[in-house]
């Protein structure tokens, strides 16, 4: 159907064959990293906002990409584990006074150990199973924050503390900016090293052929719940920040729809390929922003876009590079 | 290392005792007993349908048997997962080659040595399928995919040779093959055989298979029909035209 080598193709294969050269690849990085650093300066506090926001979706889309661009799981209930971080992080702070810091590494647990529970019985079962009971999982994660006393009801919770570091207390807009560039940066370099693990290659086989690599050894249900356990963290910790950063979160943060929002910024952008889930990230929440102008129509607009990319680049924009023959 | 033939009286590695198993509610095998000797070539022959895949999915624990006893070395496989199994020494060629799309052929053969973590021995395999192989080694930096039909079934045992196994189960390695490349992998077989495998061996081909072996399963309906040396299977021509078809 699609043409194996269009000039798009040869455009990014000529991108990425500049940074295969250390010393441009080690420029490139920098530059990136100089661009992020003089951001907030550069382009005022309402950018800021929205590229925090671009930097949180890097987090949780590459948190996704674990699940669905490594180990090849569709998870359509990802929102849920982005809100246990967050309301683990909102009930610890607000009615125990734990500090945040002691807060997050609960919110973590309290996503792997959801994860394990979710995904223990399910990861067994073929594929689509998974998709029903992850659908399944964040909506009832959602009504339950919604109806439990202790996560505020349908209000949900507010006044959530900003947290000290050394000294440092993350309060402006442009704190927690920076706060989501360590994220993300630290997100995509553990993305990295997961890919090239031993552990990453243990998904790439079994995305390929469950049965296949089962049968050269390597046990599926493992190492597919440790794919699933790993995306919960992403998202708790995404959650976490996401809960100190706005002060308020309620149950309509964490809909289906933002399930499904994260799951296409990774599609979009080349399922299992880092440098394409970071730029779907940046697509799904920059669009409708740049987009602003075209008032109502905005979404529509974007929706036509995206479906326009999905029909010209269906395995996404900056999709893993074929092997030649 | 070379073998003068099979010793009868070598230790039987893998034994089947009554084992059943089926999908769901369906039945495919209704107690199945074989054994395989260290050192042999056994085929398991019948027609579409009799069991013989499902008997090498029971053994390497792709599926689950539901009543009966898989031994290999002693040790029971009945409750072990299907990795645990392969991790013993198990190796399975699946019917249909089952090569890893988008991967070279040299990732595909490394999948083979997954559970090995000594590099050193990974690259010796290596070395060796590319030894018994050397297609595998002009192709391999190409998309395993892209092999003809004759050269994947090659990358397919070369997969499986990269874990170390001490049985071999081929699934109908010749199926799909154009006549000359189905005479190449027998002759493949054989010689994997002549330098130490262990091979229990699954055929359409019954006449190619009785050649090669040394004692030869007929299966129907699930259970074993009838069994002997490979010679005398192939002398009975009624077991040829009653079960094996011409």
């Amino acid at each position: 159907m699609t043409p194996r080598d269009t000039a798009s193709d040869r455009l990014r294969d000529r991108i990425a064959a500049r940074f295969e050269s250390p010393a441009l690849r080690w420029g490139g990085i920098g530059l990136i990293l100089v661009l992020m650093a003089v951001l907030p300066a550069a382009l005022g506090q309402y950018a800021t906002v929205i590229m925090t926001n671009a930097l949180l979706y890097v987090v949780l889309a590459l948190g996704l990409n674990v699940v669905v661009g490594f180990a090849g799981l569709l998870d359509l209930g990802y929102a849920a584990f982005f809100a246990v971080g967050a309301y683990t992080i909102g009930i610890l702070t607000l009615d125990f006074g734990v500090n945040f810091w002691l807060a997050l590494p609960v919110a973590v647990l309290a996503a792997a150990i959801a994860g394990v529970i979710i995904g223990g019985p399910t990861l067994r079962l073929r594929s689509d199973y998974l998709a029903i009971v992850t659908l399944g999982f964040g909506e009832i994660v959602r009504f339950s924050a919604r109806n439990l006393a202790i996560t505020g009801k349908a209000s949900g919770l507010s006044g959530i503390g900003q947290p000290w570091l050394f000294g440092w207390h993350i309060a402006t807009p442009t704190d927690f900016y920076f706060v989501f560039c360590a994220l993300a940066i630290l997100a995509v370099v553990v993305s990295l090293r997961l890919e090239n693990s031993r552990l990453g290659r243990a998904w790439l086989y079994v995305r390929h052929d469950e049965d296949v690599a089962e049968a050269m050894g390597i046990n599926r249900v493992a190492v597919k719940l440790a794919a699933y356990v790993t995306g919960a963290i992403f998202a708790a910790i995404g959650g976490a920040f996401f809960a100190a950063n706005l002060g308020a979160i309620s149950p309509e943060s964490f809909s289906f729809t933002q399930s499904v929002l994260i799951l296409m910024a990774v599609i979009l952008g080349g399922m299992g390929k880092i440098p394409g889930v970071i730029l779907g990230a940046f697509i799904v929440i920059l669009g409708p922003e740049l987009l602003r102008n075209l008032g109502e129509l905005r979404l529509m607009v974007f929706a036509v876009m995206l479906l326009l990319i999905m029909l010209f680049r269906p395995s996404g924009i900056w999709p893993k590079r074929g092997v030649r023959s | 290392m070379t073998f003068d033939g099979p010793d009868k009286d070598a230790e039987v590695v893998l034994r089947l005792s009554g084992v059943e198993a089926g999908y769901g509610r369906i039945r495919a095998l209704n107690g199945i007993d074989l054994e395989v000797r260290r050192g042999q070539i056994v085929t398991l022959l019948g027609a579409n349908g009799a069991g013989k895949t499902t008997t090498l999915k029971t053994i390497s624990g792709l599926v689950r048997l539901t009543a009966g006893k898989v031994s290999f070395e002693g040790q029971d496989l009945a409750q072990m997962r299907a990795s645990d199994i392969a991790r013993l020494g198990v190796a399975h060629v699946p019917e249909g080659r089952r090569i890893l799309r988008g991967l070279t052929v040299r990732e595909n053969l490394e999948l083979g040595a997954f559970t090995v973590r000594d590099a050193a021995l990974r690259r010796s395999r290596m070395q060796e399928v590319f030894r018994l192989f050397p297609i595998l080694d002009r192709r391999q930096h190409q998309d395993g995919s892209l092999l003809s039909g004759g050269e994947q079934q090659m990358l397919a045992m070369g997969r499986a040779l990269m874990q170390g196994p001490k049985v071999l189960l081929l699934d109908e390695p010749s199926m799909g093959l154009a006549p000359k490349l189905v005479l190449d992998t027998m002759r493949i077989i054989k010689r994997l055989n002549q330098e130490g495998a262990t091979i229990l061996l699954v055929e359409q081909n019954a006449r190619l298979a009785l050649r090669l072996a040394h004692y030869g399963y007929v299966l129907e309906g699930g259970t074993i029909r009838m069994q002997g040396p490979a010679e005398t299977l192939r002398a009975d021509t009624s077991i040829v035209q009653a079960y094996l078809g011409d």
